[in-house]
């Protein structure tokens, strides 16, 4: 009896995960946004360590030439979107997926360089250079969801509060990592200007 | 035929389950937090947009992380036009404020001064407040315990030392491409003044023979 009670407030747990993700994917469509040209191609530079995975969740929005409005996100261009990683190598180049989301995990430490433009021949959109492109890049700590994994993991309160700290303890040390390969380029190239100087 | 729930049991399904429904419907604030790292072209102007409630907090801090002395133009204007913040040639600055208007804020950034220099600036906009960390911790009357306070404790000095981090890590950009620069300064130096050194050494040989060449006539008589 209080095993069938149990699985239905797991069942309600699960659905208040989903909702609650349907609801912060609407929401974050409503976020920052800039405009972009037909051609143009945006980029954006994100110095991440290693191992740390980045969502990324961009929405186009095209513009009505009759209702002088911009139409609703679902209805625009997709994006495509070339992340490359710090050496210059192409880490991923395809179409952003239906949900106008992309991750990808770093596998060096660095400048990783995410650019967004539009393939799109429906000329009319970007026409007069009105083109709507919504864009939220988190990485690291900020890419968990904690409702998920309450419900996944069947974590209390206590339990979810000490995995976050668990998390953001995390990032914070691999961060440290990053700063310490970043010391020693910075050395290097001190080192490097120093010796030319004296001779 | 079913057994009747347990009253509590329910009572916590109603609880978990409502709220979001609610938050769906009232589309309640919530913490935005967007940092990112753009490069600004000479002579160009780049802007973002964003919609925001009335009486919401928002701070805006930026960084310029690299090109020419390292300083970028910014400003913000409100839903009407107004310009809320403005500042010329600034390398980094923090500003926050509460909205009075609901609507679409315009964050600029200007780097129309410059003539060749490519800019590379770092912004960070944090809207609202930071939300329970599961939606039903909102709707909590009881007083916390010690364990969840010293965590919520640990966790808020946690995000202060993120946020210190990521400062340090930009000022160390920032340094690494001076330091950059200045490698790359010194070795143009160093090469051109071996080339000259060459040129003015090898002019100089040229010049030396050129009189000896054009005396040989006359110094002959005057040597021996």
């Amino acid at each position: 009896m209080a095993g069938v009670w149990a699985r239905r407030l797991q069942a309600a747990m699960w659905h208040q995960a989903l909702l609650l993700r349907l609801w912060l994917a609407l929401a974050s469509v409503e976020g920052l946004y800039f405009h972009i040209g037909e051609t143009e191609k945006r980029c954006f530079i994100e110095e991440i360590p290693e191992e740390t995975m980045v969502i990324g969740n961009d929405r186009t929005q095209a513009w009505n030439k009759q209702t002088e409005t911009f139409l609703p996100s679902t209805s625009g261009p997709e994006m495509h979107v070339e992340v490359k990683d710090p050496v210059g190598k192409v880490m991923l180049s395809r179409r952003c997926d239906s949900e106008g989301q992309f991750t990808f995990t770093s596998h060096a430490p660095g400048d990783h360089q995410i650019c967004l433009y539009s393939n799109s021949t429906r000329m009319i959109i970007f026409a007069e250079g009105k083109g709507r492109v919504h864009l939220d890049v988190q990485a690291g700590e900020h890419t968990n969801n904690y409702p998920e994994i309450a419900a996944k993991d069947k974590l209390t309160e206590l339990q979810l509060r000490t995995r976050q700290l668990l998390h953001q303890v995390e990032q914070i040390g691999k961060e440290q990592n990053y700063q310490v390969y970043c010391e020693e380029c910075l050395h290097m190239t001190s080192e490097s200007a120093n010796q030319r100087v004296l001779w | 035929m079913r057994s009747p729930a347990p009253a509590g049991t329910l009572g916590l399904w109603r609880r978990r389950l409502l709220p979001p429904l609610l938050l769906l419907l009232v589309r309640a604030e919530v913490l935005r937090c967007t940092q990112l790292t753009f490069e600004l072209p000479d002579s160009a102007k780049q802007c973002f947009h964003e919609e925001v409630d009335q009486g919401v907090k928002f701070t805006l801090g930026y960084q310029v992380i690299s090109g020419g002395h390292y300083d970028v133009d910014c400003f913000i204007e409100d839903p009407h036009g107004k310009t809320i913040y403005k500042e010329t040639k600034k390398q980094y600055d923090s500003f926050f404020h509460q909205t009075d208007i609901k609507g679409i804020y315009k964050f600029c950034f200007s780097n129309e001064f410059s003539t060749f220099s490519h800019k590379i600036v770092f912004f960070d906009l944090l809207i609202g407040d930071e939300p329970p960390i599961l939606p039903e911790m909102g709707n909590r009357v009881t007083a916390l315990t010690q364990m969840e306070s010293a965590c919520v404790t640990i966790h808020e000095a946690l995000k202060t030392v993120i946020d210190s981090q990521t400062h340090y890590r930009l000022r160390e950009a920032q340094d690494r491409n001076r330091a950059d620069d200045l490698n790359e300064r010194v070795s143009y130096w160093s090469v051109g003044e071996t080339v000259i050194l060459f040129v003015v050494s090898i002019s100089q040989v040229v010049l030396l023979k050129s009189f000896f060449t054009e005396k040989r006539p006359t110094s002959r008589g005057v040597s021996s």
